[in-house]
């Protein structure tokens, strides 16, 4: 059957009109649902840092909030160290609520830096690690994560990374946590006290315990590999200034962990 | 798009079977003798991709046994006002209209699977059974068939993406749903036991080799050859 122009017009714009208002629709409803998952995952992948996978797994939504809640501070800091209560606006920043993607598109020295301190419960001077959020560009899209660094602010005491499209067996091995694990007690700073960050290697399956800035590798995946030593070596750089107040300030109490 | 076409002649029978013979094989028909995956070779993208595990492939069976059952319904209500000139784009609307919606359950209320489906979730919209079953069943039948026809090939493809994952996850990971088999074979029978993961299997290839061996046993049982 041959229907008119006019019909097929007027079907056309009805289907539009009628798909158009369900997704809208259904996106208002889930709209706050959906941000609240969204946020339960953030705060996830910030403990995820000094927290190990089992541990979180086994919390259920509102113990992972009520923790993060205790255990968790934040502030932002500037690119020269300097902590900012407000921004280009007046507004108040919340750390959580800053949208590291958003800030990666702009130039290092316009970013806001979010930074959490993981801290015993009750106490928020008694810093057990500092984390840091990262950020950075893997093979196909966009790859960030969360460094946790100790009191001595060289020394990772745990790292959490995710990606938005990693092939799955290869790149996207980034969020496994034995690969996660190989960055533990590695150092991002050398001896003289310069910057190296931490390197994965081409190649995998060779022991670099005995190098605190190299980790192995992932087979088949050198360039999701390449993106996250970027990513890190970035933003540990812009958030250099920030660790070196609390290197001089914590010295007493490197000496103590030592 | 599929091997299959529609033809069914409606006799006037009033009051059929809710289940009747007719209706059982719209059902029966997808799982063996015209399976979309083994028989008809179609939807084998996603089969390879999201079948590491079975937890993810689940969800992904649930999903697209969803959408395959509301387009088939909806193209069904609809055919006889669909403008024929226009109605691979309908059906496409349609389609990723509904697969927008799985999505954004999925990131409301399982916020995990999201992260790990939402790029496979959006293929279902390109999956060609869905495609297939509403150009060839949908449109030409009762509202009622087509949401047979839709459940029963979509549950064609669930089992087989299921069957791959298990054996896909069992051998590669040593796991089934994420619990440990080898640890606990290893466990109850000592140390001689503990079994190695086989790493192919995690990757795509494992899943090629995996299809093609059910497709082998299922043609050899059905005596099906392609012409």
């Amino acid at each position: 059957m041959q229907q008119s122009n006019a019909y097929i017009i007027t079907f056309s714009v009805i289907l539009t009109v009628v798909l158009g208002l369900l997704l809208s629709g259904t996106s208002q409803i889930l709209g706050p649902i959906q941000k609240k998952a969204v946020e339960l995952d953030t705060k996830k992948q910030i403990l995820g840092a000094v927290l190990d996978a089992e541990t979180i797994s086994k919390m259920s939504s509102e113990e992972v909030l009520e923790y993060y809640g205790k255990r968790i501070s934040s502030k932002v800091v500037d690119i020269n160290g300097q902590e900012i209560e407000k921004d280009s606006d007046g507004n108040p920043i919340v750390a959580e609520n800053v949208d590291i993607g958003k800030n990666y598109k702009k130039s290092p020295e316009n970013r806001e830096y979010p930074l959490f301190i993981f801290h015993e419960e009750g106490d928020e001077d008694s810093v057990e690690s500092f984390i840091i959020p990262v950020y950075g560009s893997g093979l196909w899209d966009n790859i960030w994560g969360y460094v946790a660094l100790q009191t001595d602010v060289i020394t990772i005491k745990g790292v959490t990374f995710g990606h938005a499209a990693e092939t799955p067996g290869l790149g996207a091995r980034i969020t496994a946590g034995n690969v996660q694990a190989r960055y533990d007690g590695k150092k991002i700073f050398d001896d003289a006290g310069e910057l190296v960050s931490v390197a994965m290697q081409k190649g995998e399956g060779k022991d670099y315990s005995g190098d605190p800035h190299k980790v192995d590798g992932l087979s088949g995946a050198t360039i999701t590999a390449n993106g996250v030593n970027d990513m890190l070596k970035n933003y540990l750089s812009h958030y250099k200034e920030y660790l070196k107040t609390k290197k001089s300030t914590g010295n007493s109490e490197v000496a103590s962990i030592n | 798009m599929s091997t299959e076409t529609a033809q069914t002649t409606e006799v006037k029978q009033p009051a059929e079977a809710l289940l009747s013979k007719r209706r059982k094989k719209f059902i029966t028909d997808p799982l063996v003798d015209n399976n979309p995956i083994t028989i008809q070779v179609l939807g084998i993208c996603s089969a390879l991709a999201v079948t590491t595990q079975m937890q993810p492939t689940l969800v992904m069976a649930i999903s697209v046994i969803f959408v395959m059952v509301m387009a088939n319904l909806t193209i069904s209500l609809l055919r006889n006002t669909i403008p024929s000139r226009v109605r691979i784009i309908v059906q496409l609307a349609v389609v990723a209209t509904l697969v927008t919606l799985v999505n954004e359950i999925l990131k409301a209320f399982a916020f995990d699977m999201y992260k790990e489906l939402s790029v496979f979730i959006g293929l279902i919209i390109t999956n060609c059974i869905v495609m297939g079953r509403l150009e060839a069943f949908a449109l030409g039948n009762k509202p009622y068939d087509s949401i047979l026809d839709g459940f029963g090939s979509a549950l064609g493809y669930s089992w087989i993406i299921l069957a791959v994952a298990f054996f896909r996850e069992l051998l590669g990971s040593g796991s089934v749903f994420g619990v440990p088999v080898y640890e606990t074979v290893s466990g109850i029978f000592g140390e001689e036991f503990s079994l190695a993961t086989n790493g192919l299997m995690v990757s795509p290839v494992g899943a090629f080799i995996i299809l093609g061996l059910i497709i082998w046993v299922q043609r050899t049982k059905t005596g099906y050859v392609e012409h």
